[in-house]
């Protein structure tokens, strides 16, 4: 049965959805757009961001966001060691392809099964006081569990397009996705600039991380569905630019969200590979791209 | 040794292995046991021909291992049909889809095939989770038949079966090593371009890896139906088929067809040890850290490992 409130209804939370989804794919915009790294295990981190979200909001109650920007130094220094091991072992010696992408698929996988064998497979949620609150503007509802990471994500993701553009190290950042060579001729050091930007990657999933888990209930493996979402916004945004994955983003959201309206919740993980394989094979631009 | 006469060793080596087994070990877990390890075998083998041959990662063994159960859970509602033919249909399925997968994202850089095919196994999953008639997510109870249709007990059958596929799938791998088609799929793992220029027909030589290497990946999950009794999507789907193919030839060596069984063989050991004694969680933790250890300091498996040793005391 098709209705104007539930369509309309089904669009807003899409958009929502899709803000966030932006902010959890950031991260690999940034290290597989620009640094050409395939970090397939960004979703494990995520989880990790979630999962001290939730300790840290269970012991102490404290704002999961608050959680979430404070351990972001700590992520970004993760993401530098892990970026070192990556350099270290492949990038130098020239293998970055297949033994690369095992690299990171088992560093997915031992993400995973760590936090199971820590956490169990239980769901766990935070406690805020904005959870479970809702605005209403006429039929349409705008639940606060989906407009504040909505708004935090934006807030982000223009924080980071302003420091790509604006500051020194930003721009060697876009330097290094444009041209690695020229930067060498420069002589500034690709690795070092690449190892900066990998942590500030890795550090925007601390934040995702407790985006998502005010959002929904997190397990370990719900970390793997949001797998095909980030590459399919990524791909679909042209790879490189925010705005365009921000595109890709709210795209995605509407699709599943009206999907799961009016189909059923178990249909909405097909949308983003669907999304994945049309990009793929007919546009591999993106759609902002030329 | 030439490829007929490997075919016809591998079957007597297989054969004899067979006899002596059944002949000497009354055990039932054995071959419970045993068909896991064999079937590892396959799924390792058959990653190897597009990951280790042809230099593309295909992260989704769980979506063409699942797809061969699934056909097999259809064939035995609508049929009676004997397991062999279960299993050539399920390759016959899974070929179909390495194909489709094949055909729309081996034409870009070969990360996007990674990518796709991690999300395939997703898709696959949200498929049957609602697809009521194999069961969606309840899973579903398979009886099996009372005899099986050799002597023996029907753990003991589908044990023989699978040594009959890992014999074929390990066969074939060698065969395609020695022959042009190897060359060839050589050829685009080091440079694909260069492949191109020389001539080499590339994308149809990707085509026929996936294609190859996805029938070998259903035909080694038609017999699972029977062999759980009970099929669900999660534990079908599961990401640790993916991971174990990987890391599989990753451990053992991928340039050869004797580093997948290594690995194989290494790692479905440990893991039947490892459940049995300690846990299923922390058995595949291991496999993880293994797989990311062997990458990171021996990106050659155990065969490179052995090779470099050999060449410097040739020296």
């Amino acid at each position: 049965m098709f209705s104007l409130d539930l369509a309309v209804n089904a669009i807003v939370a899409g958009l929502l959805l899709g803000g966030f989804y932006a902010a959890v794919t950031i991260g690999v915009t940034i290290s597989f757009g620009m640094l050409d790294i395939v970090n397939i295990a960004h979703p494990a981190f995520i989880m990790l961001g979630s999962f001290v979200a939730y300790i840290v909001n269970s012991k102490f109650s404290v704002d999961p966001i608050l959680i979430g920007v404070v351990m972001t130094p700590v992520f970004f220094l993760i993401g530098m060691a892990v970026y070192e091991i990556y350099y270290y072992a492949f990038e130098r010696r020239g293998e970055e392809s297949i033994q690369g992408l095992a690299f990171f698929f088992g560093l997915l996988f031992v993400g995973e099964v760590a936090l199971i064998l820590v956490f169990g497979v239980d769901y766990r949620f935070v406690e805020a006081p904005y959870i479970g609150l809702s605005l209403h503007f006429g039929f349409v509802d705008l639940p606060l569990r989906m407009l504040i990471p909505f708004l935090v994500s934006l807030l982000m993701l223009a924080v980071l397009q302003a420091f790509l553009g604006r500051t020194f190290i930003g721009r060697a950042i876009l330097a290094v996705s444009q041209d690695r060579l020229a930067l060498q001729l420069m002589s500034a050091n690709p690795s070092r600039v690449k190892r900066i930007a990998f942590g500030i990657s890795i550090a925007t999933a601390s934040l995702a991380g407790a985006l998502l888990i005010i959002i929904q209930p997190v397990e370990p493996s719900i970390g793997r569905d949001y797998i095909g979402r980030i590459f399919a916004i990524c791909v679909l945004g042209g790879m490189t630019s925010f705005p365009g994955m921000l595109a890709g983003a709210v795209l995605i959201g509407i699709v599943e969200s009206i999907t799961s309206t009016f189909y059923g919740p178990s249909w909405a993980p097909a949308v983003a590979f669907g999304f994945l394989l049309l990009t793929l094979a007919v546009r591999p631009a993106g759609i902002l791209g030329r | 040794m030439d490829a007929g006469k490997f075919w016809i060793v591998s079957f007597i080596v297989s054969l004899i292995f067979l006899v002596l087994t059944r002949w000497l070990i009354t055990n039932e877990y054995f071959f419970f046991a045993g068909y896991q390890v064999l079937q590892f075998i396959v799924l390792a083998t058959a990653w190897n021909i597009l990951g280790g041959y042809t230099g593309y990662t295909n992260f989704g063994t769980g979506a063409f291992f699942a797809v061969g159960a699934y056909s097999a859970v259809v064939l035995h509602k609508l049929t009676t049909l004997p397991v062999p033919v279960m299993m050539l249909t399920g390759g016959v399925m899974s070929g179909v889809i390495g194909f489709g997968m094949g055909y729309l994202t081996l034409r870009l850089r070969g990360v996007f095939f990674a990518i796709a095919t991690l999300a395939l196994a997703i898709v696959a999953q949200t498929l049957i989770v609602n697809w009521d008639y194999v069961g969606g997510s309840r899973g579903i109870y398979i009886i099996r038949p009372q005899h099986a249709p050799i002597s023996g007990s029907y753990i003991q059958y589908l044990y023989s079966l699978m040594l009959a596929l890992t014999w074929i799938s390990v066969a074939i791998a060698r065969t395609i090593e020695r022959s042009t088609l190897g060359l060839g799929f050589n050829a685009i793992r080091d440079d694909e371009q260069a492949a191109e220029a020389g001539g080499v027909p590339t994308l149809r030589l990707k085509l026929i890896a996936t294609t190859l290497s996805g029938a070998l990946m259903g035909m080694s999950g038609a017999p699972l139906p029977y062999y759980v009794t009970y099929l669900d999507p999660a534990s079908s789907f599961n990401l640790s088929y993916a991971v174990n193919s990987v890391a599989m030839p990753m451990i053992g060596g991928m340039t050869n067809w004797i580093g997948p069984i290594i690995g194989a063989v290494l790692l479905g050991t440990i893991q039947q040890l490892a459940t049995v004694t300690i846990s299923s969680a922390l058995n595949l933790l291991i496999v993880g850290v293994l797989l990311i250890g062997f990458v990171v300091i021996a990106p050659n498996g155990i065969v490179g490992l052995v090779q470099t040793r050999w060449r410097a005391r040739i020296r």
